[in-house]
């Protein structure tokens, strides 16, 4: 273990360590009296202990780096360890006298090697790995065949040129040998996985001596490269099955699904290695392979688990083995030098390097669609840089069979630091330079997962045409063959059932805004809050949030109906689906919501509204009596939505100010433009007096309260405080109206009674009824859902899955059938009547119907149709 | 046009009009031959009542696959600004089944829907609430503060622009076109 590599650590660290370790020894004070007070047990806590403090050095001294953002930024960390290692080392070194230091190998490969393997594996983009896979392996493979060789050779040509002190004793094997281990570049790169093969080969070589090599061997040692590297890869894969496996099945014990996860790499690791197959690969492997599959099954706290532990493991084995090598270079019995071998080296493989890259770029873009170009390949030459990997290995090897292992390890000291400290202090200002495109990381956008995921559409399509069987058709056959069997198979079922990557784009977003508005805290309102469920919120963080705007979007100068309609009716069912979803973590934030909702709900912007008021005060009769318009209610929430938008701008968060009132009446008349241009249009045809119990009467009620509180506002500004009788609606309360199902709620009861709703100003009513119905889609069964997909016949309409793909007709004219919805909506809306009639108490039915109105409304095409369909819609209210 | 009358001048505007290799549109033609059954057009076969145009001929056969070209490597700046604006105003056009210059919420939310169509486990009215949810943040991102009296009436191709500012396109849209060697590997 390390501890017992680095007895000399001890020493150094055994006076911080005392200081620990009485606090430690405490309980050795128990004993009774006569007995020793305290007994020193250091010997058996030693090696445990030590690692501790290792592990703890290396991350304070991890603090320290990232206290100065400045030095940081243009020193890698990397580069900051091997100092501290150096520092550490010459401390050591001054204490004991002796530098007896050795990283085992045993230890490294073992403990420090697989969590920075299977974090790089881990979290790898698998998207840009597969999509560039070709060119990776090409790096890998031949790259690192090619480097070995080349280097390998070269330094036994300058051996054989007499440059080297005879004292090297080398064979060409030797030296390729070590051409191979220090070819292998920085060990958080994936690419780095061949060198282990290579390497396992040709130790496998020298420990046979070269003498004994016969030609067969060099066969077979060809055919081991594929055995060891396939080998370790498909250990890696099954091992990736068995996890993603075994993780479907912990949903009742969620708190092991973290262990699992590395408990199945390490193993997947540890199989590899024994079989001597190539353990990296495996263990990378097995993380890009399991990755999909685990993080849909496990729970969000897993994941998060996973993502640290992972995260701290590889950061600690990181830092320790930096710091190793730091120590290991202040220890000069463990080296010997050769200036010839050690200049040799550095020379070629930075060469070489460059050379291999340029050749198989070149290679390479004869097959690229998209070649790399010049600065590509500077930077990839430049890039090589040597770490902890080239130096395990070399520590690796056997000083019987090599006998020139202290010059190579001289040498694999002088590159690492070499490469970590001048290269990496320099690739920065490089890349700058060159203005390399860095890949940036800005936030996943919906649209952006959306358009590309229709372009892997359309480029499998376009191959499908061309008859060419390429990469995209390869991958839409993969994932074909993914979500019919795999996900199937390795998912659990709730997870595969909203596992899409779009979905999970859109839950994601959904989860960011939610956690953004929580973090600002309950006493600040802001508008995301109301808009919590819905995705554009995210948007929202600026108080004129296009969503807001875009909801209220009725408007007198631009009157778009559709516009109005659809918005409206996707944010009702987005409420409806979002809040089931995220019901558990959202429900604290929207009580709070709900609570200052109802408190500041005035302050508007100062607009000119007059001269539309005093035409509303006309039409006010005729709004009272016209109770059922879709419309309205998109008003109603437009305006809500408007109003928060004002008092967002505002500032305060109080609604009671002063200047509250005349903002919030300078904002109505838009909405109240609208409501009469609805309402002329189908006055003719909406029969006054329907059945309260229509469907759209659910709506009206709420839409009525809107209109009567228009009125209101020209009058007096007092409304807020007294509201007129007339604000309460008919029947029951609006609320309850409109949220029938929601008088068995106990909980929500308090803040919907029709005491509440009466006392309180009609405009908050609003707000009530918009706060409830998002509570209530949190407590209501989640059949609801059920039950609307199964009345809605839209649902059940076959899907059309590979509409995209069709070939021609998709790439010719790609138009999905606008008027698909229309077709169907007022059959539907017959059957929602006609169960309403006959089962009107019934709460399940009763439920669909708001679910309902909005889905309808959403399928209507643009035009006319939505008026159309209101007017057959009452019809059939009125039979 | 079928192969025997292509004669060389015929390939040769092609190749002048699409960018296409002579080779390639060889190949490409005999691709055509195969998928229209050796008329000379392509018939729609989905049963789409309007928006589809009826048939393609080798030109337009040609023309679309030549969005699909990868981008030379010679090109300098604007050509390649200007190759994107060409691939993207495709893509856009696919989006805007009613080609009048704006994607609608509506026509968003087929295309979402049909992409989601695929995963049965997925409700239309979820497709439909990120379509939505798409949309809003198309808006955000294009217009940004919008005036109370504004209304997001559907994305422009000046918006569609800039939602794929983030993606490279044009060393995405690409399909690899074979050679004449390669044609007796597909089909």
């Amino acid at each position: 273990m390390l501890p017992a590599t680095l007895p000399l650590l001890g020493m150094p660290l055994s006076g911080a360590g005392a200081g620990v370790a009485d606090g430690a020894a405490g309980e050795s004070v128990l004993p009774p009296a006569g007995l020793a007070l305290l007994r020193w047990q250091w010997h058996e806590v030693e090696a445990p202990y030590l690692v501790a403090v290792w592990i703890l050095v290396a991350s304070l001294a991890k603090i320290v780096f990232h206290l100065s953002r400045k030095v940081t930024s243009v020193v890698p960390e990397s580069c900051l360890l091997i100092l501290l290692g150096l520092v550490l080392g010459g401390i050591v070194l001054a204490v004991a006298k002796k530098a007896e230091y050795q990283l085992e190998p045993g230890t490294f490969f073992l403990f420090l090697l697989p969590p920075i393997v299977l974090d790089s594996g881990y979290f790898m983009p698998s998207r840009l790995f597969f999509d560039n896979l070709g060119a990776i392996l090409t790096y890998a493979v031949v790259g690192t065949l090619w480097n070995s060789f080349t280097t390998g050779a070269a330094l036994w040509g300058i051996q054989q040129a007499g440059l080297m002190a005879p004292t090297v004793r080398a064979g060409l094997l030797d030296f390729l040998l070590f051409g191979s281990l220090i070819s292998a570049v920085d060990p958080v790169a994936v690419l780095a996985v061949f060198e282990e093969v290579l390497y396992k080969v040709y130790n496998s070589f020298v420990e046979m001596g070269s003498v004994n090599v016969q030609a067969i061997d060099y066969v077979k040692g060809v055919a081991s490269l594929f055995v060891v590297s396939l080998g370790g890869a498909a250990v890696g894969l099954v091992f990736a099955f068995l996890l993603a496996l075994t993780t479907r099945f912990t949903k009742r014990v969620r708190i092991i699904e973290p262990l699992l996860v590395f408990l199945l790499a390490y193993a997947a690791y540890l199989t590899a290695e024994m079989a001597s197959l190539s353990a990296i690969l495996a263990v990378t492997m097995c993380g890009v392979g399991c990755k999909k599959y685990v993080e849909a099954n496990i729970s969000h706290k897993s994941r998060t688990a996973v993502k640290y532990t992972m995260k701290t493991l590889a950061s600690c084995a990181e830092t320790v083995i930096f710091m190793l090598l730091g120590i290991s270079a202040v220890d000069s019995s463990k080296w010997a030098w050769d200036t010839g071998l050690v200049l040799g080296t550095l020379f070629f493989i930075l060469l070489f390097r460059a050379l291999g890259v340029v050749l198989q770029t070149w290679v390479l873009n004869q097959f690229r669609l998209v070649p790399l170009d010049k600065i590509d390949q500077v930077v990839m030459s430049y890039g090589g840089l040597r770490g902890a990997v080239a130096f395990a290995l070399v520590i690796l090897l056997d000083k019987t069979k090599v006998p020139a292992k202290d010059y190579f390890v001289a040498t694999t000291i002088v590159v690492v630091f070499f490469t970590v400290i001048v290269q990496g202090l320099t690739i920065k200002p490089l890349v700058k330079w060159l203005k390399v495109k860095r890949s940036d990381h800005h936030k996943p956008t919906l649209n952006q997962e959306l358009h590309e995921h229709t372009f892997d559409h359309i480029l499998a399509a376009v191959e499908d045409v061309v008859g060419h069987h390429g990469y995209h058709y390869w991958r839409d056959r993969w994932e074909q063959f993914d979500k019919k069997y795999l996900s199937q198979l390795l998912m659990r079922r709730s997870a595969y059932r909203i596992r899409d990557q779009i979905w999970d784009v859109y839950y994601k977003l959904n989860i960011r805004d939610a956690i953004s508005f929580v973090d600002q805290g309950g006493h600040v309102l802001s508008s995301s809050g109301l808009t919590l469920p819905s995705m554009p919120s995210r948007n929202s963080a600026a108080e004129t949030s296009v969503t807001n705007l875009l909801r209220e979007s009725g408007s007198g100068a631009c009157l778009d109906l559709q516009v109005i309609d659809t918005v409206r009716s996707g944010k009702d069912r987005e409420d409806a689906i979002m809040h089931h979803l995220l019901s558990g973590g959202l429900y604290k934030p929207r009580r709070r919501y709900k609570a200052s909702c109802s408190r500041h709900f005035i302050s508007e912007d100062a607009q000119a509204r007059q001269d539309k008021e005093v035409f509303q005060q006309n039409m006010k009769r005729r709004l009272e009596s016209f109770k059922s318009t879709k419309h309205n209610v998109c008003l109603s929430k437009s305006k809500l939505r408007l109003r928060k938008a004002g008092r967002k701008k505002d500032g305060s968060a109080d609604k009671d100010t002063p200047n509250g009132k005349p903002h919030r009446a300078s904002n109505l008349p838009d909405t109240a433009a609208v409501i009469l241009a609805v309402e002329s249009e189908e006055e003719s045809d909406s029969s006054e007096t329907e059945k309260e119990d229509d469907e759209g009467i659910v709506f009206v009620a709420r839409a009525t309260n809107e209109v009567f509180r228009e009125h209101k506002v020209p009058g007096n500004g007092s409304m807020e405080v007294c509201p007129s009788p007339r604000i309460i609606p008919p029947s029951p309360t609006c609320a309850e109206k409109e949220l029938p199902w929601k008088s068995g709620q106990g909980d929500l009861a308090v803040y919907v009674s029709s005491e509440t709703t009466k006392i309180v100003p009609v405009d908050m009513q609003t707000g009530w009824n918009q706060s409830i119905s998002s509570l209530e889609s949190l407590a209501s069964p989640p059949c609801a859902q059920a039950a609307l997909r199964a009345a809605h016949p839209l649902a059940c309409a076959p899907p059309r899955g590979d509409e995209l793909r069709d070939p021609l007709a998709a790439l010719v004219t790609p138009s999905p059938e606008p008027h698909a919805g229309f077709t169907f909506a007022p059959s539907l809306a017959k059957a929602g009547r006609s169960r309403s009639e006959s089962s009107a108490d019934a709460p399940e039915q009763q439920e669909l119907q708001p679910l309902m109105a909005p889905e309808d409304r959403g399928c209507l095409s643009p035009g006319t149709a939505n008026a159309r369909w209101l007017i057959q819609f009452n019809r059939a209210g009125r039979l | 046009m079928g192969s025997s009358q292509s004669t060389s001048e015929e390939v040769r505007e092609l190749v002048g009009k699409t960018g296409f290799s002579s080779d390639q549109i060889e190949q490409l033609h005999r691709r055509f031959k195969q998928l229209s059954g050796n008329q000379l057009t392509i018939r729609n076969l989905r049963k789409a009542p309007t928006g589809l145009a009826d048939e393609i001929n080798f030109e337009d056969f040609l023309t679309i696959m030549s969005y699909f070209r990868p981008i030379e490597t010679n090109m300098d700046e604007e050509q390649l600004e200007h190759c994107r604006k060409e691939k993207l105003r495709f893509l856009f056009h696919m989006y805007d089944s009613d080609s009048d210059g704006r994607i609608t919420l509506e026509e968003y939310r087929n295309v979402v829907e049909e992409l989601l169509s695929g995963n049965p486990h997925i409700e239309k009215e979820s497709a439909r609430s990120i379509a939505d949810g798409a949309m809003m943040e198309a808006a955000s991102v294009c217009v940004g503060q919008m005036q109370p009296d504004q209304v997001y009436e559907g994305i422009t191709f000046d918006d569609f622009l800039k939602i794929w500012q983030g993606i490279d396109i044009e060393t995405k849209m690409h399909v690899r076109f074979l050679n004449m060697e390669t044609i007796a590997l597909c089909h």
